[in-house]
């Protein structure tokens, strides 16, 4: 059954060794790069390495079209640039860093506690104390203002202007956060395995549930019209074509594996998803028909997985689509580039 | 058993001696290697290389279970640390003076990601000997962490007479008979007292008799001294019986079997509409045609149990359940229990 898989695009992959676990993927100056636990960002394209941290993990990481973004577990907030130069953006003297967010313009957040900072680009850092932890960033795309997942909602803060965050109020914990390319949709992962979404005009509460595993990956078409969610034993995806979002419609399910999806991201130009999974398969689902081609094959079905887990942990495709980058936690990665399309006749 | 990370979590009133206790934990020779999660960091001196700071943040799982606070913080320490896996194998979680246990224990139980990687091993509580019958009277959470414990640490009973010793150690066992009490000072308890108990482990919970004759621990330290600590006398005069008018423990015993027909219910039941005031529950059952022994143990509303080994040919086949909890009803979980007994519907 597993053996099914049109394993076409596989010689497509080239296979990269990194040595650490994967934090993140991404396409910084077009340079396919990872950021790794060992505090290290491998440049797959020369086989360049910058040693980000000198003595600390990156916990977690962002990337942009120029830049990745780390957080150490030595409180350190480091960008890294397309051409390998460092800087450091924040220092939280030791406490780890949580979550970070980046914005086109080269303004950065990222929260360490209660602490949430905004920096704009020129370097100005602005400051917002959050109610409790603060486990999720992400940047409205209209005005400099961050949204901002804590317990019991999610604080729309705007760093420049005085004044008290609006609130999105939902009880219960929230960790990871995403909003819709338009802005209009605020979603958030909950602890109890769920997303909660806000119309963010009105504040009106969606809930999207069904999920056996936490979601801690997500991803929108790039037409907005559709949220791809790790999580489950597929990916599950939910419309968001009306405006009022998924309510009432049923999500689509593509990828479905015996194993839960890890990693999801949605192509840039097409409505094609590439999903990873715990057992280290990457597949890449057409969302229409749900056709499903095989990127790299993981563990065999039933196989017990080693200690170091094949989890998939990162992934991204470039600004074109022509390019898919994923990472692996046991330190394995690879890169698959599109073979060009025949001419259509 | 499984390759999961224990984690021990300790507990205790300001000054009991709990950073003691951890930087003995952290500098003796033992061939552990301990990742410590402080509640403030950077305030007290740990030598230790992975020590990572928490902020005690506890919140209310959106289920409508009332008692099913689960320390956020602790979630996301753990998935971070896990990454990390190789560079320690054990880990510490200390706990404020003024912290309730019971999030902290939920956690582990909760939450599936943390669940499949660590286990909660036991909770240790640091006490004062000099000044805890006294926190008992004026502070809850003084209290609720005795009532917690697995393993009592009662420190500094050199700054006590046998006679301030014996009454705080009753105050103790009227609300908690079950932890393992170790009386000390200095916190100078042998390491595996403290580490590596599996008090929450259900293939472990073997012995659920009160703990009311065992020996001092400072008859097996001899390389430390504390004179007054071995005047033996009062060991005859036995404890003095309190009774906790708020917390205390209520242990029930039925010769025979249970039918689980009847059991299980009530036992949900009771965690269901009981839970918020059962800090703690254990029990070994015999049911109704079933060779092996069921075990099952439980922190508030939540509940663990299974079937476990095999009756041998000499036990006796019986039951007991012990509760530990804020004003119990023991009329009522008695003749509850009772009820279960497979004779019970023939009478």
């Amino acid at each position: 059954m597993m053996d099914d898989y049109d394993d076409s695009l596989t010689p497509h992959v080239q296979v990269l060794a990194t040595g650490s676990d994967a934090v993140v993927a991404g396409f910084p100056g077009e340079r396919p790069t990872l950021a790794l636990g060992d505090g290290t960002i491998l440049f797959a394209d020369t086989g360049e390495r910058v040693r980000a941290f000198e003595d600390a993990n990156i916990l977690l990481a962002r990337a942009d079209a120029k830049r990745i973004v780390a957080g150490g577990d030595d409180g350190k907030v480091i960008e890294i640039a397309s051409e390998g130069k460092t800087t450091l953006l924040g220092d939280e003297d030791g406490k780890w860093i949580d979550a970070i967010a980046l914005r086109d313009d080269g303004a950065t957040a990222w929260s360490a506690g209660k602490t949430v900072r905004a920096r704009e680009a020129k370097g100005a850092v602005k400051t917002f104390t959050a109610p409790s932890s603060a486990r999720g960033l992400g940047f409205l795309p209209k005005g400099y203002r961050l949204a901002v997942s804590h317990y019991n909602g999610v604080s729309l803060w705007f760093p420049n202007i005085e004044g008290e965050p609006d609130l999105l109020k939902w009880q219960g914990s929230h960790l990871d956060l995403t909003l819709s390319p338009d802005g209009n949709f605020c979603i958030t992962a909950m602890q109890e395995n769920a997303l909660h979404g806000w119309r963010i005009a009105d504040k009106k509460d969606m809930r999207m549930t069904g999920y056996p595993g936490k979601t801690r990956s997500f991803s929108f078409s790039h037409d907005g019209q559709w949220l791809a969610t790790s999580g489950a034993d597929a990916c599950v995806v939910w419309p968001f074509q009306s405006k009022d979002g998924p309510m009432g419609k049923p999500p689509r399910e593509c990828g479905v594996r015996p194993v839960k999806v890890s990693q999801v991201a949605f192509h840039p130009r097409a409505l094609v998803l590439a999903v990873g999974y715990e057992d280290g398969w990457v597949l890449m689902v057409r969302l229409d028909d749900g056709a499903e081609l095989l990127v790299r094959k993981g563990l065999a079905e039933g196989e017990t997985p080693p200690r170091d887990k094949p989890i998939v942990s990162a992934l991204s495709w470039d600004k074109n689509g022509r390019r898919l980058l994923f990472g692996l936690q046991n330190g394995e990665a690879g890169l698959l580039t599109l073979p060009p399309v025949p001419p259509r006749r | 058993m499984s390759d999961k990370i224990p984690v021990t979590v300790l507990t205790g009133y300001l000054g009991a001696g709990k950073t003691t206790l951890l930087n003995r934990i952290l500098s003796e020779d033992h061939g552990h290697r301990f990742a410590v999660i402080v509640n403030e960091f950077g305030e007290i001196g740990i030598d230790n290389d992975l020590v990572v700071g928490a902020d005690e943040e506890v919140f209310e799982m959106n289920n409508g279970c009332i008692c099913c606070t689960v320390r956020g913080d602790l979630i996301r320490i753990i998935e971070g640390l896990m990454k990390r896996k190789g560079k320690f194998d054990a880990i510490i979680v200390e706990t404020t003076g003024l912290a309730d246990p019971a999030p902290v224990a939920q956690t582990f139980f909760v939450d599936q990601d943390v669940q499949d990687e660590a286990r909660l091993d036991a909770v240790v509580t640091v006490a004062d000997a000099k000044w805890l019958a006294a926190r008992l009277k004026d502070a809850p959470e003084a209290k609720n962490q005795i009532a917690f414990a697995d393993v009592i640490i009662l420190n500094k009973m050199d700054l006590v007479s046998p006679e301030e010793l014996r009454e705080v150690e009753a105050r103790i066992r009227a609300i908690n008979p079950y932890a393992t009490l170790h009386k000390t000072s200095k916190c100078q308890v042998p390491l595996d007292a403290v580490l590596g108990k599996n008090a929450f482990d259900l293939d472990r919970i073997l012995e659920i008799e009160p703990a009311f004759l065992e020996v001092d621990d400072h008859d097996h330290d001899h390389d430390h001294d504390h004179a007054h600590g071995h005047d033996h006398h009062h060991h005859d005069h036995g404890l003095k019986h309190y009774h906790d008018e708020e917390m205390q423990s209520v242990a029930i015993r039925l010769d025979g079997e249970v039918d689980p027909n009847r059991f299980m219910p009530w036992i949900n039941l009771i965690a269901q509409r009981e839970g918020p005031k059962i800090l703690r529950s254990k029990g070994i059952l015999a049911f109704k045609d079933e060779p092996k022994r069921f075990v099952f143990q439980g922190v508030h509303m939540i509940l663990d149990g299974d079937l476990q080994r095999e009756w041998r040919e000499d036990e006796k086949r019986e039951c007991k359940v012990v509760f530990i909890g804020r004003d119990l009803n023991e009329e009522d979980l008695r003749s509850g229990f009772l009820a279960c007994a497979v004779d019970a519907a023939k009478q």
